[in-house]
């Protein structure tokens, strides 16, 4: 929870200023987010921009998205509850407030998802002074766009068997290997990096460093998803030189603090105002039972087919469920533990996603078949590329088996599969 | 009409809730369920199974003041929404608890919207009641009912009355010319036809009504609006017993699993067993989720309650299944035993899944509202 600074800062006309008297301030906070979200909102780009913001490949689309995230940390919208000293506002606990009108006015996304949802938080819990003032505030602004460089090619669900390694050389290390599946990897001027800097000790031989990708010693090549959008990237380190000023807690202490990285990736943290998709579920179950009333087969709308109607329903319960879960979570009394309900999130979250797409595709019929750029696809082919996309959900930051694990062993004691 | 965030779960929920876990806990209840049980197993030859239930706790349950929990302060209760009942109701599933408070619950909505404060009172004092809402083929719909009224005199056959060997009276549903009734009637005025059930925890009966003079509750012609008002609070009273069941299912298996031993190493061990009981978690929390905002919509939102009931008990009933279902196949051969109490759990919830319709005729009535 971040402290509440006293110095002044100067802030867009008519919003309010931290203080006492939480609620009157929280519902004032709300208004002002909306407000600002209606007065502000950009025009449309000229080619749609992809669904979510790991999809992001293209210059025009970098350009107008970091404009709109600067403009959206300045009104207080980003790094909400961030003590000011670190550029941030200075507000407690108001970040929620501003993600939740964020998502809801259905603005575009912040691009620097990963530097909002992963390296800030990371940076304000193990970061050193110097590195939280020197690396904050360009996050919130969108002037610095930051890549996660965990996974590898032996090393994706199983994230401790990286070797990737780190070699001393002075008041420098010397970075070489290889990471893969990097989102925003071409994009981005800085990695969090974990790299192995001892061999023998698997847990506490790896440390974690802030990379600056642009040096002779990096390499970033995109991939291609199976959608033909370039979702993320390879990186190659031949001798990639860090500064020892730029590693994140102590040597040896990477697995630690990238535990508390994963936990903003994987739980219900907004961190300091991470948007990553503008659709929200329930937006999205709505769509699909309007797209399977107004689409026929033989006449007769897909919603009168008891089958598909059926399966529409059941997943419009199940997304209602997450919503409650939202409101339950916080209810010590009824949430089960603190942390059953907001584990469960990705792994439930991703999945229902998928299925909601896959039953899309289905009311669809051959009409699934057409895709971005066909003049008859409906909506510009946004069910089946969604489809597609949605395995990003139940494959990446620990796939939905990862997932199970994890909730198996840490929210109902069951043995520890290793 | 805004709802509370926390539901309305208050400090004194909270308190009523954790009181009816320790209690349901300290009872034992199954232990004295299975003597009365005893000789009754063989379904071709054992002896015939009364309805059992501890009148003792029922009387403390009572003293406790869980029965008048939902009765209006007017007619002498303690004026509580249907979230409080639904705090005791989930409690109640998960102890598999045989009493006769569930069926005096759901009577308390149906009183309650037909302001039928008399008999309100009736319970205020511990009189117990069930409902007689359904026909022969258990369409569960009010609307099934093949009881007649004429005038107040009452004629047919009521079928799947549950509790029918705990309670006091019925609460009958009959069509006269005007359209749907509600009365009461005396369990002494009418013939009780025990059925022989899957569920060891429940009874249910088959009552036949013959020109029986009965009290009215809700006049010929307003009984399908008091019961489409009370509806919602009876599909969450019985979604919030599904969910207690469930998580008990869910606790039960997840011990086992570390308990039982298997290839050197505890069962849970392997994902093909811990990733079912995973998925056993999130069902049951998503019934939970939806129970508690369905009863809170019911006490704060009326106008959406019957859509969010809907959901809690689709929900509800596939969860149970699956639940039920991944309890007795992980634990194996002595799942699959009478000596297990997963069995008990597994028939209360086979037998809740149906009652009042189960998860595919919920989603049906919900597709209407969408």
């Amino acid at each position: 929870m971040a402290a509440k600074m006293t110095e002044q800062q100067a802030s867009p006309e008519g919003r309010p200023e931290a203080g006492p008297e939480a609620g009157k301030e929280a519902r004032e906070f709300r208004e002002y987010c909306r407000r600002w979200l209606e007065e502000n909102r950009p025009p449309p780009t000229e080619t749609p921009l992809p669904q979510a913001s790991y999809e992001v490949t293209y210059d025009d689309h970098r350009a107008y998205l970091c404009d709109w995230q600067a403009k959206c940390y300045e009104a207080g919208l980003i790094a909400t509850d961030v003590p000011k000293v670190y550029g941030g506002h200075g507000y407690d606990n108001f970040q929620s407030i501003a993600s939740d009108e964020v998502r809801r006015s259905k603005v575009p996304y912040f691009l620097n998802w990963i530097g909002l949802g992963m390296v800030a938080p990371t940076l304000l819990i193990h970061g050193s002074e110097e590195q939280k003032k020197r690396f904050l505030k360009p996050i919130f602004s969108a002037e610095e766009i930051w890549c996660q460089g965990y996974s590898e090619p032996g090393a994706g669900s199983d994230l401790v068997s990286l070797q990737t390694s780190a070699v001393k050389d002075g008041d420098q290390w010397i970075i070489n290997g290889s990471k893969v599946w990097t989102s925003l990897g071409s994009l981005a001027s800085w990695m969090l990096l974990l790299a192995r800097n001892d061999k023998q000790d698997k847990y506490n031989g790896i440390t974690c460093f802030l990379l600056p990708i642009d040096q002779t010693g990096v390499t970033v090549r995109p991939i291609h998803k199976m959608t033909g959008e370039c979702g993320f990237c390879e990186v190659f380190f031949e001798n990639a030189i860090v500064a020892d000023d730029l590693r994140v807690d102590d040597v040896g202490a990477g697995w630690k603090v990238a535990m508390s990285t994963l936990t903003s990736e994987r739980g219900a943290a907004t961190g300091v105002g991470a948007v990553t998709h503008t659709e929200s579920p329930l937006s999205s179950v709505k769509e699909l039972i309007e797209l399977a009333k107004t689409t026929k087969r033989n006449g007769v709308p897909v919603w009168d087919d008891p089958v598909w109607r059926d399966r529409i329903v059941k997943l419009y319960i199940r997304i209602e469920a997450i919503i409650q879960h939202a409101r339950r979570a916080p209810i010590e009394a009824i949430n089960g533990g603190a942390m059953r309900l907001p584990l469960q999130g990705k792994v439930v979250g991703s999945e229902i996603g998928q299925d909601l797409n896959a039953t899309a595709l289905g009311v669809l019929g051959m009409q699934s078949s057409l895709y971005v750029g066909d003049e008859h696809a409906v909506r510009n082919g946004r069910w089946p590329l969604g489809y597609m996309n949605s395995y990003t959900g139940t494959i990446s930051g620990g796939s939905s088996e990862i997932q199970r694990n994890i909730l198996g062993e840490r929210i109902l004691g069951l043995p520890k599969t290793k | 009409m805004a709802q509370p965030q926390d539901f309305g779960f208050d400090d004194d929920i909270v308190m009523l809730k954790d009181a009816a876990n320790r209690f349901l806990g300290q009872r034992q209840t199954l232990v004295q369920l299975r003597s009365s049980l005893a000789g009754t197993e063989d379904p071709y030859r054992g002896k015939e199974r009364e309805g059992w239930y501890d009148p003792a706790a029922w009387q403390e349950m009572v003293d406790l003041g869980w029965a008048m929990l939902a009765v209006p302060e007017s007619a002498g209760g303690l004026g509580l929404g249907l979230v409080a009942a639904v705090a005791i109701q989930e409690e109640i599933g998960r102890a598999a608890c045989p009493t006769p408070l569930s069926s005096t619950l759901q009577a308390t909505f149906v009183l309650k919207e037909a302001q039928a404060d008399a008999h309100l009172a009736k319970i205020a004092e511990g009189s117990t009641m069930a409902l007689a809402l359904f026909g022969e083929d258990g369409t569960p719909d009010a609307d099934s009912t093949t009881v007649t009224a004429d005038g107040n005199k009452l004629s047919g056959t009521s079928c799947y009355v549950q509790d029918a060997q705990k309670v006091d009276g019925f609460i009958v549903a009959a069509k006269a010319p005007e359209g749907l009734g509600l009365y009461w009637v005396s369990k002494e005025s009418v013939t009780i036809h025990r059925a022989r059930i899957v569920d060891l925890t429940r009874d249910q009966a088959r009552i036949e009504i013959e020109d029986v003079e009965a009290e009215v509750i809700a006049e010929p012609g307003s009984g399908e609006q008091v019961m489409a008002r009370a509806l919602p609070a009876l599909l969450t009273l019985l979604a919030a017993d599904m969910a207690g069941a469930a998580e008990w299912q869910l606790q039960t298996t997840a011990d086992y699993a570390k308990l039982r031993v298997q290839f050197e190493r505890p069962i849970g061990f392997f994902q093909a067993v811990k990733h079912p009981i995973v998925n056993m978690m999130i069902a049951a929390d998503e019934t939970r989720s939806l129970v508690y905002n369905a009863a809170c919509a019911y006490d704060h939102d009326p106008e959406d309650a019957l859509r969010c009931a809907r959901m809690a008990k689709a929900s509800a009933s596939e969860t149970a299944a699956f639940c039920s279902n991944r309890s007795t196949q992980l634990h194996g051969g002595i799942g699959f035993t009478w000596e297990s109490d997963v069995q008990i759990y597994h028939k209360r919830q086979m037998h809740s899944q149906f009652l009042f319709g189960d998860a595919s005729w919920q989603r049906q009535k919900l597709a209407e509202l969408l």
